[in-house]
């Protein structure tokens, strides 16, 4: 059985979430990885999880990627090991240059909770290979800074290498402005790495675990995962 | 050394005390008092920390029951016993004056100040409510105010991780220059693992944690218990700045420090900062305390004594620990990265003793600073208002009432008080914690689950200022039976309130007797519903630039559902073929409605009618009902009437349907658009009509059949329909539509 590893920067506020929605939800090992630890030994899959490392108040994740932690989860994830930046985490990975891109204010300068909808855009990941190919899940988004964005070349790479895991869209699949809330380049809700070992994406598929809390939508993309990482 | 001011009784009265008070200073120390002890008494009696002009009548509330496990004021919050061995603390707190200046950093810093009151008591906060009102939407600083005041409870809030579960917000002139920003947090703790708010046991460290102190907030508590005036402008500099990075470390060691066992006691810093910490704790303790202050860490060089006690910077407590174990407390801290600082130690005898620079710059008689003890207790002068003579005695049947009722209806939902306030709401993290099964928004209260058991809590919100303005009395009896009723529409039963008590200046008479009445009010409906009142905050000074606010009694009500899978309930309609009931009292009375309001501009007649008894007949029946699980949908009457109430469950469950309303008696106008108490809509499923009708009759409680949830239009049988969709668009638009412009 996979061991699942929740780092925690000062800051975080999502990192009980995760490790509640990995170890009472789907039964896995899971251990809190304080944020000046070294030691990454035994962790089979590292989340970095949602919050306000470091108050963010220079820019989301900014700090934190100096972390000392963080020289080890870079390690980690060259030598192949999967990991998934969720909100935040997704934030944190993109200043530690894990993944392309970057993260601009939501364009209606606000912040926003509420329920999307989002689409799997391809299956060939770790993450997605469980999922079907245009399925959409209805996940909460919960964010100030989700506004992805990255150059036209760079754009380009990422759907040339067809790195984009997810994008927003409306309840039936499609891609529209209005679904797209945060002004994100290509409806781009989640993107995975060239090694396509790293994924970060902004909605929180650990707050949709459970039915009492309005949506499971989040349990087949752990599923997934669990299914990649036994199979490897 | 810098020379410290002289002490005169003009340098007394600039602190914002009386000459009569200044006195009682002099007998009691037996001296006059130096710079320093002036400081610390003006803002330890200052109205937001002595409560000098309402603790007489808060004793009066009904303050005990079988759930409360501390007494109320007892602690920094209150504490209720909810099952499978856990408490739950939880309180309401103002910040009206900071926020007409500052309405960013004065809404987040109420936040703040809320969540470190809980965490103080070794609780983790896990929701948090607000309630907010402004004055009319159409004037531009009003709409600055709630963008600033939504940003700040946002900010500070989604990043210290507490979702937000329910709230209110409110527009009337009435508020004009004076908005009302109270906030609520709700914890959790393990039952006996407390902390207390207490200095004891001679030889104790006393240490400082969390962030270091700077020249920000001073004489906040003091700005806080006057008039916002003109030269308010001025005192934007006595509004602390938030951290909410701070704050969440702060919390994660706090609850660290304490499984240590080492912490004799804990105490947040809010309002008069270390001189309040320290006296409060010291006189419950009835030991002393001797605090040296060149050993708190401070944000720039060269600050005074005074300057040090009185600065309120925020994400800062006090900690006692037992003697030889400061170590472990200070290396938690540190490993969080804040500060912990030995200051002071207990002593023997009764003083708080403040030395700095090897100089006694303070010695003070604990006891005479804190609230209930030394600190001056008012009974103010009465008098019933005039303008409730022409009020309560006005017509309501000699207006000319429109006869559109569906137009009436689209206007009503046109008025910001009854529009969706999801573009608030959104601006809040709602579902961090993973907790959240009610949001804010659809529901008549936030529902959060309680991992680990099959329990869940409930809390709303609530109070109608006009319904206060217009009778004082049952203003203050609705509030809390309307909150109550929100509770158990949601599935809960209501446990035990904590209020915040908006008010004019005290020293007006009739800004008193509102006070008193509303108090009596509701204490009534207290004893009625055995909803203790656990403690709170009281504001006063809170005047427009022509009278006092509306007198607005904020209730905080806290509910239990003993199954959250199974008993939890919402609003909307949710099966074609429902059968839609009205159960409660009579629809009748216009006075004080929001229909009155928007239809014809007033703010008139009596308050809507009460019988407290019926009251409680009616939502126990609820609720017992709501557990035998045939109830899909409940919705209480409130503002707008029940056409409203129809039209919101219509609009949140995306359906339609035909109502009849001809079995109400009196007019139509009253049955659409009273706001009479004791009125909750709901649904069953056709299969249970007989059941639902039996267990109600058989309850005392009138009911009748509205009709069925059906299609896409709301029908009103004779009167005319309404399209959902079109419905919720105008519902939805009209707070986006006026603040994005």
């Amino acid at each position: 059985m996979a061991t699942f590893g929740v780092i925690v920067f000062p800051g975080s506020n999502c990192d009980h979430d995760a490790y509640h929605a990995m170890k009472h939800v789907m039964n896995c090992e899971v251990k809190f990885l304080w944020h000046k630890d070294t030691d990454l030994t035994g962790i089979d899959f590292l989340i970095v999880p949602g919050g306000f490392s470091y108050g963010d108040y220079l820019r989301s994740g900014a700090i934190a990627r100096f972390s000392p932690i963080m020289q080890e989860v870079v390690k980690f994830a060259e030598k192949g090991g999967p990991v998934m930046g969720i909100c935040n985490g997704f934030q944190i990975l993109l200043e530690a240059s894990l993944i392309p891109g970057a993260m601009m204010h939501n364009h209606k300068l606000r912040f926003v909770c509420k329920n999307i909808n989002m689409r799997c855009e391809t299956t060939d990941s770790l993450f997605t290979s469980g999922l079907e190919k245009g399925q959409v899940f209805n996940i909460p988004v919960s964010h100030g800074e989700g506004n992805y964005f990255i150059s036209d070349d760079g754009l380009k790479s990422l759907q040339d290498k067809d790195q984009v895991l997810f994008r927003y869209c409306d309840e039936v699949g499609n891609l529209t402005e209005e679904a797209n809330f945060n002004g994100s380049i290509d409806n781009i809700a989640g993107i995975t790495n060239d090694g396509r070992n790293v994924l970060g994406m902004m909605p929180h598929p650990e707050r949709a675990m459970e039915k009492i809390l309005g949506s499971e939508d989040g349990k087949p993309i752990f599923d997934s995962i669990l299914n990649s990482l036994s199979i490897a | 050394m810098s020379q410290e001011p002289e002490v005169t009784l003009e340098l007394a009265l600039e602190h914002g005390l009386n000459e009569e008070e200044f006195e009682m200073i002099k007998t009691r120390l037996g001296r006059v008092p130096t710079f320093t002890e002036l400081g610390v008494y003006s803002v330890m009696w200052s109205e937001h920390c002595s409560y000098k002009n309402s603790i007489i009548e808060l004793k009066k509330l009904p303050r005990d029951g079988e759930h409360l496990l501390v007494e109320a004021g007892e602690e920094n919050a209150g504490l209720v016993d909810i099952g499978d061995g856990l408490g739950c603390a939880f309180k309401i707190e103002s910040h009206n004056h900071p926020s007409a200046v500052e309405p960013y950093q004065g809404a987040a810093t109420g936040v703040g100040g809320i969540h470190r009151d809980i965490f103080t008591m070794g609780a983790r906060p896990i929701a948090s409510l607000n309630s907010l009102r402004f004055g009319s939407m159409d004037e531009p600083r009003v709409r600055f105010l709630l963008d600033g005041v939504v940003r700040g409870i946002g900010d500070y809030g989604n990043s210290f991780g507490v979702p937000v579960i329910a709230g209110e917000v409110y527009f009337d002139e009435s508020y004009e220059g004076n908005p009302l920003v109270n906030a609520m947090s709700i914890g959790i703790v393990k039952a006996g693992e407390t902390a207390s708010a207490i200095a004891k046991g001679i030889g104790n460290p006393v240490i400082i944690v969390g962030a270091s102190t700077g020249r920000d907030g001073i004489h906040g508590a003091t700005f806080a218990s006057e008039e916002i005036s003109e030269e308010s402008e001025a005192k934007r500099p006595s509004v602390q700045v938030g951290d909410p990075f701070t704050e969440k470390l702060l919390l994660e060691a706090s609850l660290d420090a304490l499984k240590t066992g080492a912490v004799v006691g804990m105490q947040d810093m809010g309002a008069a900062g270390i001189a309040c910490s320290t006296s409060e704790m010291t006189a419950k303790g009835e030991q002393g305390m001797l605090v040296d202050l060149d050993k708190v860490p401070a944000r720039e060089d060269g600050m005074t004594a005074y300057e040090l006690l009185l600065s309120e910077s925020q994400e800062r407590m006090l900690i006692v620990s037992e003697k030889g174990r400061e170590q472990e407390i200070i290396d938690i801290y540190e490993k969080w990265d804040l500060h912990g600082v030995v200051i002071g130690e207990v002593v023997d005898g009764d003083k708080v003793t403040y030395m700095k620079e090897g100089e006694v710059k303070a010695e003070i008689p604990a006891e005479h600073l804190v609230l209930g003890g030394g600190a001056p207790q008012y009974i103010r002068e009465t008098k019933k208002p005039a303008y409730l003579e022409e009020t309560q005695n006005f017509d309501t049947g000699s207006l000319d009432h429109p006869e559109d009722h569906i137009g009436t209806i689209k206007k009503l939902l046109n008025s910001p008080n009854i529009a969706s306030k999801k573009w608030v709401h959104e601006q809040y993290d709602t579902t961090v914690r993973t907790n959240t099964v009610t949001p804010p928004g659809a529901s008549d209260s936030g529902v959060i689950r309680i991992k680990g058991t099959k329990r869940g809590l409930v809390a709303k919100t609530d109070c109608n200022g006009r319904y206060v303005y217009l009778n004082p009395r049952r203003g203050g009896q609705i509030a809390v039976v309307e909150s109550a009723r929100n509770v158990v529409c949601s599935g809960g039963r209501p446990l035990a309130i904590t209020n915040c008590l908006n008010f004019g200046n005290p020293y007006k008479p009739e800004v008193y007797w509102t006070f008193k009445e509303a108090l009596k009010g509701m204490g009534d409906a207290c004893k009625a519903l055995n909803t203790p009142v656990t403690g709170g905050n009281v504001s006063f000074y809170n005047e427009n630039p022509n009278a006092a606010i509306f007198p607005s009694p904020i209730i905080g009500m806290l509910g239990l559902i003993e199954d959250v899978e199974n008993h939890t309930t919402t609003p909307d309609f949710k099966n074609d073929g429902d059968v839609v009931l009205y159960i409660g009292a009579d629809r009748k009375g216009l006075g004080a409605t929001e229909y009155l309001k928007v239809i014809h501009g007033l703010t008139m007649g009596d308050s809507p009618e009460l019988d407290i008894e019926f009251e409680v007949k009616l939502q126990e029946s609820l609720l017992a009902a709501i557990k035998a699980r045939f109830i899909t949908a409940a919705h209480d009457i409130s503002d707008g009437g029940l056409a409203i109430t129809l039209a919101e469950m219509a609009i949140h469950g995306g359906l339609g349907a035909n109502i009849n309303v001809g079995s109400f008696v009196g007019s139509e106008h009253e049955v659409l658009f009273s706001e009479a108490q004791s009125g909750v809509v709901i649904t069953v499923a056709q299969s249970n009509l007989e059941t639902t009708f039996a267990h109600f009759k058989g309850a005392g409680v009138p009911i009748i059949n509205l009709g069925q949830v059906a299609g896409t239009k709301l029908n009103f049988e004779g009167i005319g329909e309404l399209d959902v969709t079109e419905m919720k668009e105008t519902y939805e638009n009209v707070i986006p539509n006026a603040m994005e412009v």
